[in-house]
């Protein structure tokens, strides 16, 4: 009898964190041990996976407030990639360096987020039942309309400029204004002297006070509706609950944190890197929060810290692993791109129709 | 041997226990036409489908008596087998295809083929259709119906009426067919298009085809019928020659009295004088119930029902009122006028809506008791909230201490007020779903099918509930129920809906032979202003 118990036990802890979310995490177990045996740092691998887990953590949180209101993940999310990248060059231009750049990157890119989710949020209003799909696309579309705009906004800055010619540069370095680092570097901190764990506390607190911000709004009068508005619009409506005007709050919030994550992100990585770059950002962003355990139609903040340490821990690892056991052969991109397309692959076909 | 063209004999069949057929025996003879009458859920649509040997019979566990057709017992195990019979259904939705023509229509799957080059080598399903034979042959049977239609026109565009003729012509264009059976086939037509059809039905009859025919309209079986047989909850009430009874008669077999729920009388009735709710010119669309122009009164303290059956509107009104479905009309409550197609503005005026689609609309099934419980209040009322600066946060504890309170009054039995509401009983879930619309302090509590999907016990009590709420805290109680019985047990005054309108108004002790009529549409009482 006992023993029954602890069998269903295990499987409802198994159902609870979901099945995909085990076998990655298990799959990263094993390669952190194969590098371990095959020499590797152990404190490298893991103070990378921090990094990375740090950078990507708020563009991850990004898809928690569509995800709940019943757009599914947020794919256009280079909307608000694209919307941070405009607010750090603006900042640039304007002559900030260091905290100030930061802040005013914040700022601005708050600020172009909410219109932009506001009129992305309109658009899908228009196109109920393909969410995903057109998100897709106005994610590409946003892109390539940049890509223009980056060659012809009249910027002076030649921090950011062609040594000759007009236009931006594809990547700007942050050291320029200062900038690079700015959020890692800050409460720094190292585990076990010079070769060992590096924290880069400032970039992971900036994350957490994201996600706390985000677990507030759903509980709140509006984050409720908006959840119930996802899981049952018919519900949602008999309740009188305006269920367009939810989804668009919902998105506005998603581009938002897609537009201050690609800051935190920048800041992380030392560059801001334009045209092509945000192009696919989405996509690593999905893969993690469903390897989380969320699905197309629910998700919380535990599936996002999860599925992002999980999802780049992977990476992270699987691409030094890989070059190591096949030296001389570029495998881990093409690793990289199996596991990061494959998991979306198998997310979404586990998808429930939405209409329950 | 007998001369019975098709007898179905002690027939009876179970779902998980729950018998929904018992010993049914029908006869039908050649040329006869056979009415099959009974209210939704009486188990007609269950034995036609034993008849075409549908899936979901088998699936079930198959069923018990035999079939006989032609005097020698056969076996039906796919509607294929029912087609080689001679069995053949008029469906109620038409199995058309819009883009093909009247003949290719009525030739569909039997089409008549002639060998081309490509067929001899590659075989039968390439040969080339013989358009001409099957026009002749769609024109033979639309001559049989009287239809003067031009039979190469294309099905998209015709009217309704034709349509139906058209699945008839089809039925009639097998070679073999014997039984021919029509479900509700005039419930989509128009009058005089009724009219043509039962023609049409007499004549079939008179070529020799046994008809049976499944009907609410009490007039039609009276007049095209040569026997009838009452179903009520899967029993066989009744057998009789049209004859021999009337449509009085028919009416009270129908209804009967079922098992009743009974409460001792409560003398001491608190309804007033005074109209809370006046609803005029009410229409709903509604797909499947749609309202078409409802006025009624509804005074303060009594429990209004609305019963009537399905498809003909009675859901809309709630759903109406309620700003679900778009709306139009002049809806007054309380002395001031209720905007429509606003569920906001309804819930905040005092109106709360228990939904007959318990798990479609009625409940988030994911989210835990409490949260279902409180969503609405907290939504429109702004209860259960701790105001912090510009937001509004829920009160976990007050929502707690809520719901247990609503948990132990309502006898919800559940694990705890965490407990996710998909996994609770039937019952439970309703009581779950009329906490959540007296947690609004309602003035009016509309009630859609409560009772809808839960065993026998639990009915009680969700309808003990509804009597108590009235007789205690004096609520306006409207509830929509499918089951007269139920509505008769509780409620001051019951209101028949037909065809998306108020047939009649009706105490509920009146004879059964009044409800059954009222609700086939077959009497037509004045529509009272005293309404």
């Amino acid at each position: 009898m006992i023993e029954i118990r602890e069998k269903r036990d295990f499987r409802y802890l198994v159902n609870k964190i979901g099945i995909p979310t085990i076998i990655i995490g298990t799959f990263w177990i094993i390669l952190l041990i194969a590098g371990g045996a095959l020499g590797m740092s152990m404190a490298t691998l893991i103070s990378d996976t921090i990094k990375r887990a740090g950078m990507n953590g708020i563009l991850v949180l990004a898809m928690v407030p569509s995800i709940q209101s019943g757009t599914g993940p947020n794919f256009a999310l280079p909307v608000g990639i694209e919307c941070g990248l405009f607010a750090m060059a603006i900042s640039i231009e304007l002559g900030y360096t260091g905290a100030s750049w930061l802040f005013a990157s914040i700022l601005f890119a708050v600020i172009f987020a909410i219109i932009a989710g506001y009129l992305y949020g309109r658009l899908l209003n228009a196109v109920k039942g393909s969410e995903m799909t057109i998100a897709t696309y106005t994610g590409f579309s946003v892109s390539a309309f940049m890509c223009l705009a980056w060659l012809m906004i009249p910027f002076s800055s030649p921090k950011m400029g062609w040594f000759m010619g007009k236009g931006l540069r594809e990547t700007i370095q942050l050291d320029a204004v200062g900038g690079a680092h700015i959020l890692s570097n800050f409460w720094r901190f190292l585990i076990g002297g010079e070769n060992g764990l590096i924290i880069p506390t400032g970039m992971v607190l900036m994350f957490l006070l994201c996600c706390v911000i985000v677990w507030l709004y759903f509980r709140s009068k509006s984050g409720i509706a908006i959840s119930a508005g996802g899981i049952n619009p018919k519900f949602a409506q008999a309740s009188g609950i305006n269920i367009d005007k939810n989804r668009i709050k919902a998105n506005v919030l998603s581009t938002i944190l897609g537009a201050v994550g690609i800051i935190v992100y920048s800041q992380g990585y030392g560059y801001v890197q334009l045209y092509n770059a945000p192009l696919m950002m989405a996509f690593p962003a999905v893969a993690a929060v469903l390897i989380g355990g969320a699905t197309a139609s629910r998700a919380g903040i535990f599936h996002v810290i999860a599925g992002v340490i999980i999802f780049q821990g992977l990476l992270t690892t699987a691409l030094p692993v890989a070059n190591q056991l096949f030296e001389g052969t570029d495998l881990s991109e093409i690793l990289r791109m199996v596991i990061q397309n494959g998991i979306i692959l198998y997310a979404l076909t586990q998808v429930k129709g939405g209409d329950k | 041997m007998s001369d019975n063209l098709l007898s179905l004999k002690n027939i009876s069949k179970e779902y998980s226990g729950n018998k929904v057929l018992k010993d049914i025996n029908i006869e039908l003879k050649k040329g006869e036409i056979h009415a099959l009458i009974g209210e939704n859920g009486a188990g007609k649509s269950t034995l036609m489908n034993i008849l075409f040997g549908m899936p979901v019979i088998h699936r079930t566990g198959g069923f018990e008596g035999s079939i006989e057709i032609d005097g020698q017992k056969v076996a039906i195990k796919s509607p294929h087998d029912a087609m080689k019979y001679g069995i053949g259904m008029v469906h109620q939705e038409f199995m058309l295809i819009p883009g093909f023509t009247i003949a290719e229509n009525i030739k569909l799957n039997r089409e008549i083929t002639r060998k081309n080059p490509v067929s001899v080598i590659f075989g039968k399903r390439l040969e080339s259709l013989d358009s001409k034979k099957m026009n002749m042959d769609a024109r033979k049977a639309l001559d049989v119906l009287d239809m003067d239609i031009d039979e190469f026109l294309p099905i998209a565009g015709l009217p309704v009426g034709h349509m139906q003729f058209i699945e008839i012509a089809r039925e009639i264009d097998k070679e073999n067919i014997k039984v021919l059976v029509f479900d509700e086939p005039t419930a989509v037509l128009a009058e005089t298009e009724a009219k043509n059809l039962l023609n049409a039905i007499k004549k079939l009859s008179q070529k020799g085809i046994g008809i049976i025919f499944i009907s609410h309209r009490l007039d039609e079986v009276m007049d095209v019928a040569d026997k009838v047989t009452v179903l009520r909850d899967g029993e066989h009430v009744v057998t009789k020659n049209i004859k021999d009874t009337n449509k009085f008669e028919i009416a009270q077999l129908m209804v009967g009295r079922k098992i009743s729920i009974d409460w001792p009388d409560v003398s001491n009735k608190n309804t007033t004088d005074e109209t809370v709710l006046s609803i005029k010119d009410l229409r709903v669309a509604m797909p499947g119930e749609q309202v078409k122009g409802i006025s009624l009164n509804v005074k303060k303290g009594e429990i209004v029902g609305i019963g009537g059956l399905a498809g003909q509107g009675k859901l809309g009104l709630a759903n109406g009122l309620m700003g679900i479905y778009s709306t139009a009309g002049h809806v007054t409550f309380n002395g001031t006028n209720l905007p429509l197609n606003d569920p906001m503005a309804s819930i905040k005026s005092g109106l709360a809506f228990v939904s007959e689609d318990r798990k479609g609309v009625g409940l988030l099934l994911d989210e835990s008791i409490e949260v279902n419980i409180v969503f609405s209040a907290m939504q429109i009322r702004n209860n259960f909230l701790n105001k912090i600066g510009p937001f509004r946060f829920k009160n976990s504890r007050k929502i707690r201490i809520h719901a247990k309170k609503m948990i132990s009054e309502l006898d919800i039995r559940c694990t705890s007020s965490i407990q996710k509401a998909g996994r609770l009983s039937g019952g439970n879930q309703q009581k779950v779903c009329v906490a959540r619309a007296l947690t609004l302090n309602p003035q009016l509590l509309l009630v859609s099918e409560p009772t809808r999907g839960i065993d026998i016990g639990a009915k009680k009590l969700v309808l003990d509930l509804l009597k108590k709420l009235n007789n205690e805290y004096g609520m306006t109680i409207i509830m929509t129920s499918s089951e007269l019985a139920e509505l008769r047990s509780i409620c001051d005054r019951i209101v028949i809906i037909y065809k998306g309108g108020v047939e009649g108004i009706l105490p509920p002790d009146a004879p059964d032979a009044e409800f059954g009529l009222m609700m086939s549409g077959s009497k037509h009482n004045g529509e009272g202003s005293e309404a």
